[in-house]
């Protein structure tokens, strides 16, 4: 309750909280105002925004309604962000428990791997995944999270150094718990608050992640997705720049929301005295 | 000695041990480097299509006995086991291979298009480590007073941007609507150009990609460097220093900020590899013709020996970034040198 209060008295945070709700509500809302398929012709193209009452946000080059995408892709980038992200993290905590538990060769053998990953550049790593599989959509959210995973292992790791050898998991140990009792009934519990506070990072970078690919035409053409949309834009950039600007800002809020969030429940959770 | 303040010590044996640490640090990454190129090597054995695939669409067809020979000349037709060990072998020659879709040496195609990113990189680097650094010191100062608020709120937006809408709403305002900036490109074509001129009229080109990359690095710094500004700040050997009558600009710059800097130096390293992908998007935006656009263009034409030789560039050119960020490191923090021993 103490957090909750810490949480809300932070402007920050709950201006962060309002703007994630608000890109929830376009995407819940979404099937409701935009029944049809936002991909399909809906007018005349390249209508400039408020110019047409039937489009408030305007039409792109193919005449499609930028506002329906806009609302689709909301959705779009929820379910990417959400999805790529528990990937990542659950990857990260089994690797990061197994290599901070059992320490030595284990140990070992994880974290060149982990290093390995973090050496070669992600959105490289996330090229050669798109050039193997393929971009369909399910394709490229597994491929985010494979590619986001050593950052929360790597934190989970530490933690479960720390835990491991307190006095609750060895008198779990002496009562006779076995390792798996003690890794996820334990020490998890424990270790988890820290990681699932970065999550908001994880999530932050998948949805930027993506849409970055989109903007390169290397994602899923066929889902409404707001990177898609600026990728297009490009071709009129120089007459027609709301295209791109559009659906940039909408990726750019979401983004701050969930940073600003994460932020605020870090705050919340780690009251730290020099921000008093 | 040396103990006395935060000047580094420079005799031989603290640099001999600088050196061993550096070393170590150099040859735990080999093992690292080693995966990535089996992994990878790996991994495009499963891509559909092989170099001579993406040869014949580029040719549009050819009789089979070519396309035999083309196999054999590639060396396609052995299995994927003898295959990597001969790219091994051949990398510790360092040879990367032959581009099919480029017709010449890999090394070669990567050493016209490494300068670019290189240039590129360093650029954005050093305007996101100076910008960060004296942003975030004036946060730091001015803590929850306008100045603060402003900078954080800037430096929070710049973090949730993407980089490629950040930069084509630059080309939008400074090239199209001002005429400022060129909107693309990393030279004017056939110009004439050479010297200084050269220079200049590059640097032109390279203001709006530069800016463009590291905004973002920039937001990132300037919070680290808030943040650990106010945490050094209230450390007991500052207030010592106060109460001793050291001025306070001098506080700041001998001892706070020597110990600030430690978290952004180990940001930089961990950033090197972002910062890499960062330039994909970022050449293509503005059509440079460097290293990160040729592994997109590599990854659309099929050009597996140049991704692989792109990754490997890519790898070496991380873990030299950190090998230099772990020199830097231990000459800022003596206690690093300790734990070296």
């Amino acid at each position: 309750m103490a957090a909750l209060k810490r949480y809300f008295r932070s402007p920050a945070a709950v201006l962060g909280l309002t703007l994630l709700v608000a890109v929830v509500a376009l995407a819940l809302s979404a099937d409701l105002l935009f029944p049809r398929n936002p991909l399909g012709l809906a007018g005349r193209p390249l209508q400039w925004p408020l110019d047409n009452p039937r489009f408030w946000l305007g039409t792109d080059t193919a005449g499609r309604d930028i506002a329906a995408q806009i609302f689709h892709g909301a959705r779009m980038s929820l379910l990417i962000g959400v999805v790529a992200t528990s990937i990542a993290i659950v990857l990260g905590i089994l690797v990061g428990a197994v290599s901070g538990y059992y320490g030595g060769v284990v140990d070992e053998v994880l974290m060149r791997v982990t290093d390995a990953f973090q050496t070669l550049p992600n959105f490289l790593l996330l090229l050669l995944l798109i050039a193997v599989f393929g971009s369909r959509i399910e394709t490229v959210v597994i491929a985010i999270g494979v590619v986001s995973w050593p950052a929360p292992a790597r934190l989970t790791r530490a933690e479960f150094l720390s835990l491991r050898n307190r006095e609750f998991v060895e008198a779990g140990r002496l009562s006779g718990l076995g390792d798996l009792r003690l890794i996820f009934g334990e020490i998890l519990p424990n270790a988890l608050p820290p990681v699932i506070v970065y999550a908001s990072v994880v999530m932050a970078t998948s949805i930027l992640l993506e849409s970055a690919l989109a903007f390169l035409n290397l994602s899923d053409p066929n889902v409404p997705s707001w990177g898609n949309l600026v990728g297009q834009g490009r071709s009129v950039l120089r007459t027609e720049w709301y295209v791109c600007a559009v659906p940039g800002l909408a990726i750019l809020l979401t983004v701050l929301a969930v940073s600003l969030v994460g932020q605020g429940l870090n705050d919340a959770l780690n009251p730290r005295l020099d921000e008093q | 000695m040396a103990a006395s303040g935060p000047v580094p010590a420079l005799f031989p044996d603290v640099t001999m041990a600088l050196l061993s640490f550096a070393l170590r640090r150099l040859a735990v990454s080999l093992p690292s480097l080693l995966l990535i190129l089996i992994g990878v090597f790996a991994l495009l054995q499963l891509a559909p299509g092989d170099t001579v695939d993406a040869l014949l669409a580029q040719m549009g067809g050819g009789d089979p006995v070519q396309i035999q020979q083309l196999r054999t000349f590639y060396g396609l037709d052995a299995p994927a086991a003898v295959q990597l060990g001969r790219y091994l072998w051949r990398l510790v020659q360092f040879d990367l291979g032959f581009s099919a879709i480029y017709g010449k040496p890999v090394a070669a195609v990567i050493a016209e298009r490494l300068s670019v990113t290189l240039l590129l990189m360093v650029a954005s680097l050093w305007f996101a480590a100076v910008g960060g650094v004296v942003l975030g010191i004036i946060a730091a100062r001015k803590v929850h007073r306008w100045q603060d608020a402003v900078i954080s709120t800037v430096g929070l937006l710049f973090y949730a941007t993407p980089a490629f809408w950040l930069g084509l709403m630059g080309v939008v305002v400074f090239a199209i609507k001002l005429g400022w900036l060129p909107a693309g490109g990393f030279e004017e074509i056939g110009s004439g150009k050479t010297g200084l001129l050269r220079a200049l009229d590059i640097t032109h080109h390279l203001v709006l990609p530069t800016l463009t990359l590291g905004l973002i690095f920039l937001s990132i710094y300037l919070r680290i460097m808030r943040a650990s500004m106010l945490e050094v700040s209230t450390l007991d050997f500052v207030r010592t220093a106060r109460a001793k009558g050291v001025p306070d600009g001098a506080i700041v710059t001998r001892h706070i900020l020597r110990n600030a800097l430690l978290p952004l130096v180990t940001l930089v390293g961990l950033h090197a590899g972002t910062m890499l992908g960062g330039a994909v998007v970022v050449e293509s935006v503005f059509t440079l013709p460097g290293l990160g656009r040729l592994a997109y263009e590599s990854v659309i034409q099929r050009d597996l020996n140049t991704l692989l030789g792109i990754v490997f560039i890519s790898a070496v050119l991380v873990i030299a970034v950190n090998f230099v960020v772990d020199l830097l490191y231990a000459r800022l923090d003596p206690r690093i040198r300790v734990k070296g021993h």
